[in-house]
């Protein structure tokens, strides 16, 4: 069962626009909400309300800063999870069969019946997309919301992951990267997608957007138009605070 | 990663006991009746209670028997399965010396090639990690052999064999340790390569993602552990290799100073296993502009 499937029908998994994608943090909450409520063991919280807070996440928004010698530091926002690899080195490693890839839609998924949470899968993951449940002792990851996705309870327009459906900035798209006329795979195509940690052979599906350029106002010779507006102005106050100030000053 | 005592104990009791019934496979020393009783006793002790002390890290060890399935493609697996045989093929071995002064010679045979699968397949678990570099190359397997062999050979009272074995092993780790320094930066993994940003110019951590540290950082950026690494290289050096090997071959054999070679031989392992642990990065921590 932990043998990865030759090839997946479809490859379902997110382009992330790391150029739009403002660091807010609601798909890590709207995550954390869909996902402690439905498929398998709640995602729970160690002393939540402690001096070190602890829980379990599946989708998580780090904050890096790229700096190029002579010019602007750059913020980028980066969100990250479970990328559900092609060559996934944490389906392999697990020896109860607990960790597998489906053949229908490449979703990466664990049957929390059989784990035995001992971590081996963690470990392999490069990109930190697997945590282990303290309470419940097993590990938790990613399913691409499969709950919502092929969910004919709920509108159709609910039908993605948890995590797109709430993007304020409209920076995650799902979609089938199988498929190249999908919006996921045109997107990637348009914008150079690009892989995590490539060298480690996984062959993730999800693709991250670069940023795009932009405009670069720190070199020599070149002029922020906004910056005399922004100067601060010299205040002096005028009429009887003026003539008080003044008298003020004497004394 | 984080040296939890579970797996230190384990990969450390779990060796050395394999590595004594390889020995006593081979009849090295030929024994029978009580002498056989107590070695064997020995060898099962270790290697039954490191398998046992592994169980303690797992979530739900109450389903520890499906880790018996996946023998086909996970090493985790499969150490399993050769454990249980080994325990099993040596146990008839046993019981033919120590009841029936029968020697199984094939039996033996058997259960010793198995226990050294046994410990290789323990190797396999490490080394196949591509995410953490220092433990994905080819000396990680050998040199657990060597500990196995070299811990065997002492606990067997194999006098030369194992004055030998751990000179071997002694080179051995100095040869892990300076090249398993280099294997992060030769495997090639940089924040850069982890973000995809390397274009933008150099990459920092501007804001961790939790306030507080969660599992991954537990697990598997275990820093702290990596403090006294310079230290506790030359008290392992010395008290897993060099102190051994010199009581073997330079002092008069005496029982007392082979249990002396064997105790500075098994706390200078722990010492070593503690750092295999905590000094394997994980390419995780780049995420978290860590090692």
């Amino acid at each position: 069962m932990t043998a990865l499937p030759e090839k997946t029908e479809k490859k379902l998994g997110l382009a992330i626009d790391l150029d739009t994608c403002v660091g807010c943090h609601a798909c890590v909450i709207s995550c954390k909400e869909w996902n402690t409520s439905n498929y398998g063991a709640p995602l729970s919280d160690m002393d939540a309300y402690g001096a070190e807070p602890m829980g379990t996440f599946l989708n998580r928004v780090h904050s890096f800063e790229a700096k190029q010698p002579d010019h602007n530091a750059q913020t980028i926002h980066f969100p990250k999870s479970c990328l559900h690899c092609e060559d996934a080195p944490c389906v392999t490693v697990c020896p109860t069969g607990a960790s597998y890839k489906r053949v229908e839609d490449g979703i990466v998924l664990v049957n929390e019946d059989s784990c035995i949470g001992c971590g081996l899968c963690a470990w392999a993951c490069p990109y930190g997309a697997r945590e282990l449940d303290k309470a419940e002792g097993v590990m938790k990851k990613c399913t691409l919301c499969v709950d919502r996705i092929y969910n004919e309870n709920i509108p159709e327009i609910d039908r993605i992951p948890a995590c797109v459906r709430t993007c304020p900035a409209g920076a995650r798209h799902f979609g089938d990267f199988n498929d190249p006329e999908s919006n996921v795979s045109i997107l990637s195509a348009e914008r150079g997608g690009l892989e995590l940690m490539p060298e480690q052979g996984t062959k993730p599906v999800n693709r991250y957007l670069p940023p795009r350029p932009k405009t670069d106002v720190s070199g020599e010779g070149k002029i922020d138009i906004l910056a005399p507006y922004l100067e601060p102005m010299k205040e002096e106050a005028t009429g009887f605070l003026g003539w008080l100030d003044k008298a003020l000053e004497k004394i | 990663m984080h040296p939890a005592p579970s797996v230190i104990i384990f990969t450390s009791l779990s060796g050395l006991g394999f590595g004594l019934m390889f020995f006593l496979g081979f009849g090295l020393p030929e024994v029978k009746g009580w002498t056989a009783f107590w070695f064997f006793f020995i060898a099962y002790a270790m290697s039954v209670g490191g398998l046992l002390a592994s169980t303690l890290h797992l979530g739900n060890p109450q389903r520890a028997l499906k880790a018996f399935s996946q023998w086909r493609t996970s090493w985790l697996s499969r150490e399993g399965v050769a454990a249980v045989l080994s325990l099993l093929v040596m146990a008839a071995y046993a019981i033919g010396l120590i009841f029936f002064d029968t020697s199984l010679q094939l039996v033996g045979w058997a259960g010793a090639i198995l226990s050294l699968i046994t410990v290789y397949t323990t190797s396999k678990i490490y080394n196949q990690l591509k995410t953490v570099p220092r433990w994905n190359m080819p000396l990680t397997p050998a040199l657990f052999l060597t500990y196995s062999l070299a811990g065997g050979a002492l606990l067997a009272g194999q006098v030369s064999t194992a004055a030998v074995m751990l000179l071997v092993l002694t080179v051995l780790q100095l040869a892990a340790w300076q090249m398993g320094d280099k294997a992060f930066s030769n495997a090639g993994h940089t924040i850069e390569t982890a973000t995809g940003l390397g274009n933008l110019g150099k990459v920092r951590m501007l804001e961790s993602p939790h306030s507080s540290p969660n599992y991954l950082m537990k697990e598997m950026v275990h820093i702290v552990g990596r403090k006294h690494s310079m230290k506790l290289r030359i008290i392992a050096t010395i008290l897993m290799g060099l102190a051994p090997a010199a009581i073997l071959l330079l002092l008069p054999f005496s029982h007392a100073l082979a249990l002396a070679a064997v105790v500075s031989h098994v706390i200078g392992l722990f010492a070593s296993r503690w750092l295999f642990f905590a000094e394997a990065e994980h390419v995780v921590g780049l995420y978290y502009d860590k090692r």
